[in-house]
């Protein structure tokens, strides 16, 4: 099979020593970035992003960058758990429905079974989301290498408006957010004709607004003005992890194997649409409290409500790779900021990568692989060390974690305009946050605001202006089609709701 | 944190934030599509002019936040609850003036100096340590972040008079 020669092939690339170094260090780094209040997956990628420019001019180097990268976000992944099962304090959203059943184990003196069942579901989750990206990918790619600008703007639309389908938060208020942010990723030069666009004849605003800056100022910034809201009494349960505690979970964790088949099918399927970690999270707590023979127990601290939020949750945040790197569509901000290295380091995301960096696409398979046992091992062996990460006292973290920010912000152009920038967005953030605007569609939509606009009017361009070439054939009318559809879901959702209340009513 | 009953009070309820944060769009909105119009919104003689599609960007950004704001004036006075509480603005205004005041200096002293500052002041200030160990953390982690990006990394950071004296530009 040609797919497994290609990973073995890739096996060799991410099995060099400096890789297996960056392995370990980007998922201890991402582990800190997860367990760190105001620092997460999208803004610790996203500050370290620079650090990785030098790095990814030597040969070789692109897949050594994405390798840390992406650790990163593993680690994170992990570290999400930490501080939602000892701290009751989420990390990130897709770890809210952890903290369920996670917490109170921890309270009646379970947390190291409560963490051990965390970090082992949570790699069996990403397990086979990998699987699926190592043999599904290709097929991807390999359909996309057909695509022409229509059936790309279908992708890009089916994306955003999946946002609107599926958010929690109001229609208007998503669609908000993210047209704002397809509004400051047109600040600048038009990538189609080079005219200058919404700079009002200032210098800074030549270059338009980095999304990394975004990133930095709404999820670094806007957090911990958020944390320091709720005051900081951090009370976090003790964690101890040793060998017997982890084996004797190992030994019960078998018992709830359907249920973690189910989340990782959940998880794979909702991670490849955008935004589907959180959601496949919740909907496989659901599912599982639904169909285990002991659900009436869920929420009081079982296991079993553990296993199916992570492997879900890890399963989605992996499988989220899976459109970023064959069509070049991010299903979550983190594989956004990824993409952005991607387009930074020079490289073009999308199914062509498929045929001409070959080593990169499977080192980085692979290295999804490794990165993930390497993940499992540094975590259940360090957690105590982590845990003691969140005891240090905030006015501590608290002022050296803006200054991390604000040295991010500044490396990406180097430009003191940007880290202004980021306290701005720190602002909107903290405002967006508390007002339930999402912050991921606008981060995804000043990602691919230049990408979006370039397929859209390339499109109009063959069509000489008629939308209804995104209606032309089988593929892109039903792209469009299904786009359109999400986009009316939360109308239609809403007179169904309208309907019935009024019939409980009438 | 207890701040008593006055902390609980409500500093801006939910209401005028939605409002606010709805205008505010509006008027990022109008100003977009105002440029757009400006560089053309329409079919141009060689396809789509350049403001074509942040013209309708901006226009949906004005719809929605339109009815974003017609829903926020429907919340009932009984409904709308504190959006930020006064114990909490004045919390997080701790954090967010210093914040601001050491973005400002990093302009003018470089940020290594500024991040000595800041991190001293801060432990000092919010954290009641002790003088020299707010000094201690504060200075070390310059020092520390310095060796990682000048010599480590080879990424410059803004530099101010301090390095200048000692020749470290």
């Amino acid at each position: 099979m040609q797919e497994i020669h290609s990973l073995l092939e890739g096996f060799v690339v991410a099995l060099s020593f400096k890789n297996v170094g960056l392995m370990l260090l980007g998922i201890s780094l991402g582990v800190i970035i997860g367990v760190l209040p105001g620092l997460g997956g999208a803004n610790g990628v996203a500050i370290l992003l620079p650090l990785t420019f030098s790095m990814a001019q030597q040969p070789g180097g692109t897949t050594s960058a994405i390798i840390l990268l992406s650790c990163i976000y593993w680690g994170a992944l992990f570290g999400g758990a930490i501080t939602s099962i000892l701290f009751n304090i989420p990390g990130e959203p897709w770890s809210v429905a952890t903290t369920f059943d996670g917490y109170p184990l921890a309270q009646k003196g379970r947390a190291g079974a409560a963490l051990t069942a965390s970090f082992t579901s949570s790699f069996v989750g990403a397990l086979v989301a990998v699987i699926v990206i190592t043999f599904l990918s290709p097929v991807v790619a390999n359909f996309a290498l057909e695509f022409g600008p229509p059936e790309f703007f279908a992708v890009y639309l089916l994306t955003f408006c999946a946002f609107v389908g599926m958010s929690k938060e109001a229609p208007f208020k998503t669609l908000a957010s993210m047209m704002l942010g397809f509004a400051l990723a047109s600040v600048g030069t038009d990538p189609v004709t080079g005219t200058l666009r919404l700079t009002f004849h200032t210098q800074v605003l030549l270059s338009g607004f980095d999304f990394l800056v975004a990133v930095i100022g709404l999820f670094g910034i806007g957090e911990i003005l958020l944390t320091m809201e709720e005051g900081l009494a951090f009370k976090g349960a003790s964690a101890k992890i040793n060998l017997k505690v982890v084996l004797e979970t190992w030994k019960e964790l078998p018992r709830y194997w359907l249920t973690s088949l189910r989340s990782s099918a959940v998880g794979c399927l909702m991670g490849i649409v955008p935004g589907g970690a959180t959601p496949a999270s919740f909907m496989s707590y659901g599912v599982a409290r639904r169909f285990s023979r002991n659900g009436s127990k869920f929420g009081t601290g079982v296991v079993e409500g553990v296993v199916a939020p992570e492997t879900a949750a890890h399963a989605a945040g992996t499988s989220a790779l899976l459109p970023m790197i064959t069509l070049g569509v991010p299903g979550s901000p983190t594989a956004a900021v990824l993409l952005g290295g991607l387009l930074i380091w020079g490289l073009q995301p999308g199914p062509l990568l498929f045929v001409e960096q070959k080593d990169f696409v499977w080192g980085l398979i692979a290295s999804m692989y490794l990165g993930n046992i390497a993940g499992l091992l540094v975590v259940l062996t360090c957690v105590p060390l982590f845990a003691a990460i969140l005891r240090v006292p905030f006015s501590v973290i608290a002022p050296i974690i803006i200054v991390v920010c604000a040295i991010g912000a500044y490396t990406v152009n180097n430009t003191m305009f940007d880290v202004w920038m980021m306290v701005v967005f720190g602002v909107a953030g903290y405002a967006f946050k508390k007002l339930s605007y999402p912050l991921a569609p606008l981060v995804l939509a000043l990602v691919l605001g230049h990408s979006a606009e370039a397929s859209f009017r390339q499109a109009m361009l063959v069509s000489q202006g008629h939308l209804g070439v995104f209606f032309s054939n089988g593929l892109v009318g039903t792209m469009t089609g299904l786009a359109l559809a999400l986009l009316a879901w939360p109308l239609v959702s809403w007179a169904i709701a309208k309907v019935r209340a009024g019939r409980a009513f009438g | 944190m207890s701040e008593g009953r006055d902390g609980a009070r409500a500093a801006c309820t939910r209401k005028t934030a939605e409002i606010a944060v709805a205008l505010l769009l509006m008027a990022l909105g109008a100003i977009v599509i105002y440029d757009s119009l400006r560089l053309g919104a329409k079919w141009g003689s060689d396809g789509p002019q350049p403001g074509y599609f942040p013209f309708y960007v901006g226009l949906i950004i004005c719809i929605s936040s339109a009815l974003n704001l017609f829903n926020a004036l429907r919340i009932r006075p009984e409904k709308d609850k504190a959006f930020v509480e006064v114990g909490q603005l004045k919390l997080v205004l701790v954090v967010l003036v210093p914040t601001v005041i050491y973005v400002g200096l990093v302009g003018w002293l470089g940020i290594y100096v500024s991040s000595a500052i800041f991190v001293t002041l801060f432990m000092r200030r919010l954290g009641k340590y002790a003088w020299w160990k707010s000094l201690a953390v504060g200075v070390g982690n310059s020092v520390a972040f310095f060796l990682i990006f000048e010599v480590w990394f080879q990424v410059p950071l803004p530099k101010g008079p301090l390095e200048a004296l000692l020749g470290l530009d």
